[in-house]
């Protein structure tokens, strides 16, 4: 009983290792089709789960629960970046306006 | 005992990789931003999370196990702020939903807003 349970925790974390690898692909593919730069960062938001997910499977399949340190630098790390990532599509969009008032200001001014 | 334990992980990991596939196939196939992030932010969260708790029940560690609790908190906090402020970010910057999405609040209180301003100026 207790091989066939130990025999069962491998198989599930192989299949588990598949499973994950098949969703990186997915995700992956999303950040090379992925239409505008949000879908992008919400994609790698997406990748780092994916990768602390990678991390818990390879600490319970080989006991090396040590690599859980940078799951959690992962998680601050991918957080961080994602918030970094909005500040910049926001301030994109500022100077956007910013460039359409002047525009329209030096518009005014010509005539 | 221990093999009632090695079950029950195994179990967890495999059902937190198929949330966290199912996750990525609606990031993938979703059609837009909104709808995308939904499945992101939510199934794969909740997938990492399971695989975490597998890993804090198989750890014969204490100080792992209460590791891996605090990396599923830490998750758990993050990730709607760094979704609630992308959407936002994402809106503001003009990527508007999907033409099917039913309701857009979002759009009544940005013409709002642009009113003020207009008649600020």
């Amino acid at each position: 009983m207790n091989e066939a349970a130990t025999g069962f925790l491998e198989f599930a974390t192989l299949i588990a290792l598949g499973i994950l690898s098949l969703a990186f692909l997915l995700t992956v593919a999303r950040v090379i089709l992925g239409p505008g730069v949000p879908d992008r960062v919400l994609a790698l938001d997406m990748l780092v789960a994916i990768a602390i997910g990678f991390i818990g499977v390879i600490g319970i399949r080989t006991g090396f629960t040590i690599y859980l340190d940078i799951a959690i630098a992962l998680g601050l790390v991918g957080f961080l970046t994602t918030v970094a990532f909005a500040r910049f599509i926001m301030s994109r969009r500022y100077r956007q306006d910013y460039q359409e008032i002047s525009a329209r200001l030096n518009a005014k001014r010509r005539p | 005992m221990t093999e009632l334990w090695n079950i029950l992980v195994g179990l967890l990991v495999i059902i937190g990789a198929l949330f966290t596939l199912f996750a990525a196939m609606g990031v993938l196939r979703f059609p837009d931003l909104y709808t995308r992030m939904h499945a992101a932010s939510k199934a794969g969260v909740f997938g990492s999370g399971l695989i975490l708790i597998g890993l804090a029940i198989h750890a014969t560690d204490v100080a792992m196990a209460l590791r891996a609790i605090l990396a599923i908190l830490f998750l758990i906090l993050t990730t709607p702020i760094s979704a609630h402020l992308l959407a936002k970010a994402a809106y503001g910057a003009g990527y508007r939903p999907w033409k099917g999405t039913a309701c857009d609040e979002m759009a009544l209180t940005q013409e709002r807003s642009a009113g003020k301003k207009k008649s600020k100026i």
